[in-house]
């Protein structure tokens, strides 16, 4: 075992990676299944000299989120889906005024109080609309408790880099998993960028610093959205994060992220030891999505098989960049129901038989 | 080692505990591990259970359908996961607790009554560690130093006078 | 020659979007004198909120962040607890703080942040033209009660300042109106009693301005002004409702 190597679960290795990655503010609500990034902010935050409080709703917390942001403080808060729902109004806020921040979403089950069990159904609320407006979020998923430390950081990272609000999107089994992660005992601080718009006081040297989301003119919001969607661009040609699992000589390839792209190489592995050729495509950002690179499988493969703990979302991004090249089949579970390989295999088989 | 490991009983006798010190053990050996747990209302007083992973290569799905091993604390744990096991696998089960008929002939079954010695020996709501003893013994694990580290990593820093209770339940499990 | 009177330099140069007879801007200037007179302008933070006080960001001479509609005191709360050391008001309207942020200046005050909440109280939806707040008076005609306020329908008034009084963590509460240039003055001195109190780190502070909106009342300046007096300080008593400045809440 190398040295400072922990057991940790996703919801606490993703706090600590924050605290690390120079968070210097949590501000949270308790729900299942991401409550122990808050348990865990309560304690070390505040020993770490940074900022813990518990809001009295989703909603006060990501504003909360906004006040902290706005004075340019490394920011976050962390909540599961029906929580999400609330905060979303004010992430459109947070977008439209420029403001990094990093927000943490386990998702559980849904439509309405759901369940508490895992889920990835809502890769369209998270992806597509996380609020009213024009604009978009950087969406990170990573499929593994190393992995989640490593994109907290960079998602503090690139939302100071980019202005904008950073989502991580988890789910109940990363949340609550534990696997090893490695810390070292000294935390290293980056240097951070700038921030010369951050609002904490003008001190009489320069002019005030306004944080806004209102523009009433219609040119200058338009302006001001078009420009915003010039860094979009700038956005997808260089964030774009995808993992190739035995893809090369695949005449099968299933695309999935997160948890549920774990479960789809155990079905690959026991696939491949039957000879089959298959792989997993695994989109680690969501948003800018990997389009090319599922363009290019889509020449070569006849089939794409989408696995999703939904009944389907971000399939519909898949066939939209495989523009009827091949087969797209999809695979899922829902309700808190997770695929096992086996129903993996199955409808892998089917697929070959031509069903 | 390795393996894929399935910890079942009701929520309070340590299930998660005995899968997370099962787990240290498997990383102080260089393996990957990951640990799973049962979560929400059903831990409150209702049933819980651990998946635990341990391979040389990177683990895929960490959710343990088929277990190789079975550790089982309770009757409703027992009946939802003995035909779960995979052929040849192991069922470690507490025999003061659970007296059921065993109905399958194509793997092993052990029986220890953990919570029985546990209590005899005054180590009370330490039955999960005489478990993990007697299932590490028919693994014919034999790194004694390594189980103790595992034991030490996963007990809470502000319990360390629950190290040597632990360490002797695990001796109790491994000598039975 | 000598200068007897200058703008304050709490407030920008714009050229406000208020309407005429509308006490917004006295409250903005006393808001910005008693900033300028502590000498805290440069380590101020305002909050706007949502209504006819959003675009207040381009007139109070301070950094400046917009809130979602009733947000304000959370917006605050984020800004003060990363930096204890800077003053940090909301400026908000009765819909604003009343109804749609009610929770949050409920709990910000009962958290005892230490932040200033400058509440105006017109007893109206202004910035969407006149419609019923949860501070407008029964029988009061508004668009959307055109037989007036009925409390069988549309329920009571809110007193924020009683309600919030209650509070452990409120050090200082006051309603004062501007109806009179006496009422200004008054008004500032609660406004200056707020900030200090926040300089000194002693809880949360509120002051409630009664207001006029003489567009939406349909009255001229001069009846907003009477009207304020008469109808509004009935249910609305001006007073001190709490003062712990002399310990602090915590």
């Amino acid at each position: 075992m190398k040295k400072n190597t922990y057991l940790m679960k996703g919801n606490e290795a993703i706090a600590e990676g924050a605290i690390r990655a120079g968070c210097k503010a949590f501000f949270g609500y308790p729900i299942t299944p991401q409550t122990e990034i808050a348990a865990y902010m309560s304690n070390k935050m505040r020993e770490s000299g940074g900022v813990y409080l518990q809001a009295e709703s989703e909603i006060s917390a990501i504003n909360m989120v906004l006040g902290a942001a706005a004075t340019g403080t490394r920011v976050m808060t962390s909540s599961s889906s029906p929580g999400i729902s609330l905060k979303t109004e004010t992430i459109s806020y947070i977008a439209a005024s420029d403001l990094p921040c990093v927000i943490v979403d386990v998702q559980r089950a849904g439509p309405g109080l759901g369940g508490i069990q895992p889920s990835q159904a809502d890769y369209f609320q998270v992806v597509k609309a996380l609020g009213h407006g024009d604009f978009y979020c950087l969406v990170y998923a990573p499929s593994g408790v190393g992995e989640a430390v490593e994109i907290i950081h960079r998602a503090f990272d690139k939302a100071d880099e980019y202005r904008m609000p950073v989502i991580i999107l988890a789910d109940g089994i990363l949340g609550q998993m534990m696997e090893p992660v490695c810390f070292d005992d000294e935390i290293k601080q980056d240097k951070l960028v700038e921030k010369n718009w951050a609002t904490s006081g003008h001190q009489e040297k320069r002019p005030p610093n306004i944080v806004n989301s209102l523009i009433l003119n219609v040119n200058s919001l338009e302006q001001k959205i078009v420009d915003r969607f010039k860094k979009y661009e700038e956005i997808k040609l260089k964030e774009v994060m995808v993992e190739e699992y035995l893809v090369d000589d695949a005449e099968i390839v299933i695309i999935a992220y997160g948890s549920t792209a774990r479960i789809a190489k155990t079905a690959v592995d026991s696939m491949r030891a039957d000879g089959e050729k298959i792989g997993v495509l695994r989109p680690i950002s969501l948003w800018p999505f990997p389009n090319d690179k599922i363009e290019e499988i889509s020449k070569k493969v006849g089939n794409i098989l989408v696995v999703e703990m939904s009944m389907g979302q971000m399939i519909l991004d898949v066939k939209a960049v495989v523009e009827g090249r091949c087969k797209v089949d999809f695979c899922g579970r829902t309700g808190g129901n997770v695929p096992t390989p086996t129903e993996i295999i199955d409808k892998v088989s089917s697929i070959k038989r031509g069903d | 080692m390795e393996g894929k490991t399935l910890f079942a009983g009701f929520g309070g006798q340590g299930i998660l505990f005995a899968g997370k010190v099962l787990s240290y053990i498997g990383l102080i050996d260089d393996n990957n591990v990951s640990w799973l747990p049962s979560y929400g209302p059903e831990m409150r007083g209702g049933t819980a259970n651990c998946s635990v992973c341990i391979s040389k290569s990177p683990i895929g799905s960490p959710i343990v359908l088929e277990p190789e091993n079975l550790i089982v604390m309770n009757i409703p744990s027992f009946k939802k996961f003995e035909a779960s096991v995979c052929v040849g696998g192991n069922i470690i089960l507490d025999s003061s607790l659970i007296k059921d008929s065993k109905s399958r002939e194509d793997i092993f079954y052990y029986d220890i009554p953990a919570t029985y010695l546990a209590k005899k020996n005054n180590l009370e709501k330490l039955g999960n560690i005489i478990m993990l003893g007697k299932f590490l013994k028919i693994i014919e694990y034999k790194d004694k130093e390594t189980v103790v580290k595992g034991i030490e990593k996963s007990v809470s820093k502000k319990r360390k006078e629950l190290i040597e209770k632990n360490i002797e339940a695990f001796e109790i499990g491994y000598n039975n | 020659m000598k200068t007897v009177f200058e703008k304050t330099k709490g407030l920008t140069d714009a050229i406000t979007h208020y309407c005429p007879g509308c006490t917004h801007g006295i409250s903005h200037r006393i808001v910005g004198e008693v900033l300028e007179e502590f000498e805290v302008l440069g380590k101020t933070v305002g909050i706007a909120s949502v209504g006819c006080s959003v675009m207040s960001y381009d007139y109070f001479n301070v950094d400046m962040v917009q809130a979602p509609h009733g947000r304000a005191p959370s917006v605050a709360t984020g800004v003060k607890r990363v930096l204890p050391d800077n003053i940090v008001f909301t400026y908000q309207g009765d819909g604003d703080l009343a109804a749609i942020g009610t929770g949050e200046v409920v709990h910000a005050a009962a958290r005892g942040e230490n932040i200033t909440v400058i509440f105006i109280n017109n007893g109206t939806y202004g910035m969407t033209g006149g419609q019923m707040a949860p501070t407008t008076l029964l029988s009061q005609v508004t668009q959307t009660t055109p037989k007036g306020r009925d409390k069988h329908n549309d329920g009571f008034p809110i007193r924020v300042c009683e309600m919030l009084s209650t509070l452990e963590g409120v050090v200082y509460a006051e309603r004062t109106a501007l109806d009179s240039p006496k009422g200004v003055m008054q008004t500032k001195r609660a406004v200056k009693k707020a900030f200090k109190s926040q300089i000194e780190k002693k809880g949360f502070s509120i002051v409630e301005i009664l207001s006029t909106c003489p567009t939406n009342w349909g009255l001229t300046a001069v009846e907003s002004l009477k009207w304020v007096e008469k109808e509004m300080t009935e249910y609305y008593p001006l007073g001190v409702y709490k003062d712990k400045t002399d310990k602090g809440v915590f």
